[in-house]
């Protein structure tokens, strides 16, 4: 478990964070959700400790990271997992190498049993096959994979995910969800991700902290987002017609009307934009 | 002045960040080994080459300046032995090796930095200045020097070459006058050079690279700025040197 107890961050005069806080339970997919900009890579930096909160407390467990020493640190960073916004892979190694090398670090197995560990992780996101390649021989996306599969490869306690679904097909990015889902149950992971894909939040929202501008501006979980009255909130989730028109959809199936004056015949033949990445 | 003062002092704690227990020592000998591959043979054709033209160089020029009839030949070779051993194989090499190292680790480390690799590693628990900073500075200081000694053997050797290519001495005339008046003691001052200069490049080129803030436009600039302070700390302590230990 994390508790993050009124987290501010700065940079040179420009708040970034303002007093968040939020617990993230074990066994669930806690998710950091806002808009471009709105603070959710330094706040999952701050939690990670790359970098240091101006105030507030990070705790693992009960334990204040920011006040560890450097030893203990070490201790909870060889738990932690991390998927970075922009993958982050060692590019003098290849993908086999990447994903092998906390491996090859921290554990004392010989070389066909991480092997197969590692083939095992690039099989669960689907890149058999690319074991040779070096990072910058393959796409984006597979970098993504390639970065999730090296932040699972020791199976962390913690896992942290900086937006593992940007940039992937709709597919994919489904497959990537419910990886993140069944290793976090099965293996009982504190998992955080920060996303602004819908889909992800409808998905894989058994928690959700909405950012606007640094600040926490709502929580709750993916069954009660939708029927949430926050109006930031709601800007951002409806930010596309489709979306809007769907939520319409259910409220006229569970209330009978809808809730604005808009009705059915401008919803059917309405074409549904597709989803819109605010990246 | 408050910034280099700052600079200082996060490059002294810096050196002292890498003191630490290696995660996995093997993983430290891999990268220790791979640094030493890529610094000594990376560098080793352009090592060789200016070397054998800085001693080819100074035994024409010193046999140019040497006009009096009363002063043997084979002090030539002497004065191209003294001068290739005391500067030219430790300081012009590693002014050389300045660029073309310090470069290569300032890049490196800034790549890494600028493309969260370094966070990367920090997530994982791995103290990065031991595990990136360390190898680096550690192969330099093993590979360097034996760069410099190569340097000056091909120095000497260089000499050897034009000087009997010119008709200036014969080569039995430079291989005698070699052996006069050699002091060890000028060896052992090359070697303080070739060590304390490997120290600087690495360890100056780390820390332009390692603390890069921004993107691939800083990579650029602090890889410059990593050669051009080298460059002048050589110089710098090169003369520290001589005036302290000659
Ligand atoms: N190292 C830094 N120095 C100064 N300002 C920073 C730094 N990192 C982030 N910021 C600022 O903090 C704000 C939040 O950035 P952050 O990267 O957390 O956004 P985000 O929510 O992750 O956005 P995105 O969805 O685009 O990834 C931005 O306004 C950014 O300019
Ligand atoms: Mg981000």
């Amino acid at each position: 478990m994390i508790e993050l107890k009124n987290i501010s961050k700065g940079f040179e005069n420009v708040q970034v964070i303002n007093d968040v806080s939020s617990v993230m339970k074990p066994g669930q997919c806690n998710l950091i959700i806002g808009s471009s900009g709105s603070g959710k890579t330094v706040l999952m930096k701050c939690m990670v400790g790359l970098f240091l909160p101006d105030a507030g407390e990070v705790l693992y467990d009960g334990h204040d990271f920011i006040k560890m020493n450097d030893e203990e640190k070490k201790e909870i960073r060889t738990q932690i997992g991390m998927l970075f916004q922009g993958s982050a892979l060692f590019d003098s190694l290849t993908v086999e190498q990447n994903v092998m090398f906390p491996l090859e670090m921290f554990t004392k197995w010989n070389y066909k049993k991480k092997l197969e560990r590692v083939n095992e992780v690039l099989e669960r996101v689907e890149l058999k096959g690319t074991n040779k390649k070096f990072p910058s021989e393959v796409s984006g996306g597979m970098k993504k994979r390639v970065g999730i599969a090296r932040a699972v490869v020791l199976n962390p306690k913690y896992l942290f995910c900086d937006e593992p679904n940007s940039g992937l097909d709709p597919l994919t990015s489904m497959i990537i969800d419910k990886l993140i889902m069944e290793i976090t149950k099965e293996f009982k992971i504190t998992t955080i991700v920060n996303t602004h894909d819908m889909n992800s939040v409808m998905e894989m929202g058994d928690s959700i902290l909405y950012m606007h501008q640094g600040e926490k501006e709502w929580e709750g979980n993916n069954k009660e987002i939708i029927f949430s009255k926050n109006d930031k909130l709601n800007d951002f989730i409806f930010a596309s017609e489709f979306l809007k028109d769907a939520k319409d959809m259910r409220m006229l199936e569970e209330t009978g009307k809808i809730p604005n004056e808009r009705d059915m015949s401008e919803l059917t033949h309405k074409d549904a934009d597709p989803l819109i990445d605010p990246d | 002045m408050k910034k280099f003062i700052s600079d200082f002092g996060r490059y002294i704690l810096m050196i002292k960040g890498m003191f630490s227990m290696p995660e996995n020592f093997k993983m430290y000998w891999k990268e220790f080994m791979h640094q030493c591959s890529d610094i000594g043979i990376g560098s080793l054709g352009i090592v060789a080459i200016i070397s054998v033209f800085m001693g080819a160089v100074s035994a024409v020029q010193t046999a140019y300046q040497l006009v009096s009839p009363l002063i043997p030949k084979s002090t030539i070779a002497q004065i191209v032995r003294d001068t290739v051993i005391l500067e030219f194989a430790p300081t012009l090499v590693s002014i050389v090796l300045a660029g073309v190292v310090g470069s290569k680790i300032a890049s490196e480390l800034g790549n890494m930095r600028v493309s969260e690799q370094i966070d990367a590693l920090e997530i994982m628990g791995i103290n990065t200045k031991a595990y990136l900073i360390g190898p680096k500075i550690l192969a330099s200081m093993v590979v360097i020097p034996m760069l410099v000694v190569i340097a000056a053997v091909l120095g000497i050797y260089g000499g050897r070459l034009a000087g009997t290519a010119a008709g200036i001495l014969s080569a039995s005339t430079y291989d005698k006058g070699l052996l006069e008046g050699f002091l060890p003691y000028n060896a052992v001052f090359c070697m303080v050079k070739a060590y304390t200069f490997a120290f600087i490049i690495s360890s100056i080129s780390s820390f332009f690279g390692y603390y890069v803030t921004g993107g691939s436009l800083e990579i650029g600039r602090s890889s410059t700025k990593a050669v051009v302070v080298s460059c002048i700390l050589i110089l710098f302590a090169d003369y520290l040197l001589s005036a302290l230990l000659l």
